[in-house]
């Protein structure tokens, strides 16, 4: 990846509108791209892809839409989606693998297996979730180039 | 096997993409309902199967880099998902088998599962 020391780290933000359905990925698809672009190595490129999209789907299925911000570095990528929605009551509940409070008509579309959190997780090298009931959420995922 | 094998086993119709199945090579297939659930276990080069037909598959697919679709129980993609897999140049494939029966097929000759990690608890 071509970089110098002082340059600014490159950032690229998209908003997600609320109720968008077929809108969800579009985000996640142009962030995909500009890694490609940028060199990024292929793994990494499909490791954010996974953590961008599963946090796309959150930050519109629970967060009633927002924003989703990616920023890579010389050897790292951070992600960052946003919303104000309802927030997380229980945190290390919505992080378990299977827990999900997707509605039945959610499900029907293919969302709703409770991996989102997990698989974001997996993907990432550091995560955080800052979120407060009835104010919103803040997920953050750092992704270095190597492991 | 490459997608033309695939699409005589399971009696399969091309939606779109007969120019690739010759050449579109796959060794392991995926089989799931939920987007995550791909999003989780499905390794690179692996056939989906799924019986949902909404565009999201094509991006879920897309963000792996999964070969192709191939859509169960009969069941057509929608309009905006064949759309866009044209431009991703994503080939699509209907069987009229269920899920069991195309996954079974698959299996019977020679296709690989992903690996799934053992749980605890
Ligand atoms: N941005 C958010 N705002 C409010 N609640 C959220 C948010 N993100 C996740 N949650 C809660 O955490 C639960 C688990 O999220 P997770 O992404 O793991 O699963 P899911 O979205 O329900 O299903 P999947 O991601 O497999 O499609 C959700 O069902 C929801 O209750
Ligand atoms: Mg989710």
């Amino acid at each position: 990846m071509a970089e110098s020391k002082d340059k600014k780290p490159y950032a690229e933000e998209y908003a997600i509108n609320p109720g968008d359905f077929s809108a969800i990925g579009e985000a996640s698809t142009k962030f995909k791209a500009t890694l490609a672009m940028l060199g990024v190595p292929s793994d990494v490129v499909r490791r954010a892809s996974i953590v961008a999209y599963e946090a796309e789907m959150n930050v519109l299925i629970h967060g009633g839409g927002g924003k989703i911000q990616l920023v890579v570095y010389p050897g790292s990528i951070e992600l960052t989606a946003s919303d104000k929605g309802p927030g997380i009551p229980d945190v290390q509940k919505a992080m378990q693998e299977g827990y999900s409070t997707a509605t039945d008509d959610i499900r029907e579309l293919g969302f709703g297996a409770g991996m989102g959190l997990p698989n974001i997780k997996r993907n990432s090298d550091a995560m955080s979730l800052e979120t407060e009931v009835g104010e919103g959420t803040v997920l953050t995922a750092i992704i270095n180039f190597t492991r | 096997m490459n997608l033309t094998e695939v699409a005589r086993i399971l009696r399969a119709e091309v939606i779109w993409g007969d120019e690739f199945l010759d050449s579109v090579d796959v060794t392991h297939a995926y089989g799931a309902d939920l987007m995550s659930d791909v999003l989780a276990f499905a390794r690179p080069g692996t056939l989906l199967i799924t019986g949902l037909t909404n565009i999201q598959i094509v991006r879920t697919a897309q963000m792996l880099d999964l070969p192709a679709v191939l859509f169960v129980r009969g069941k057509k993609p929608q309009d905006s998902a064949v759309a866009l897999s044209k431009e991703v140049r994503l080939p699509m494939l209907v069987s009229p088998m269920s899920m069991f029966e195309a996954c079974g097929l698959l299996f019977q000759n020679g296709i690989h599962p992903c690996t799934v990690p053992v749980r605890e608890g």
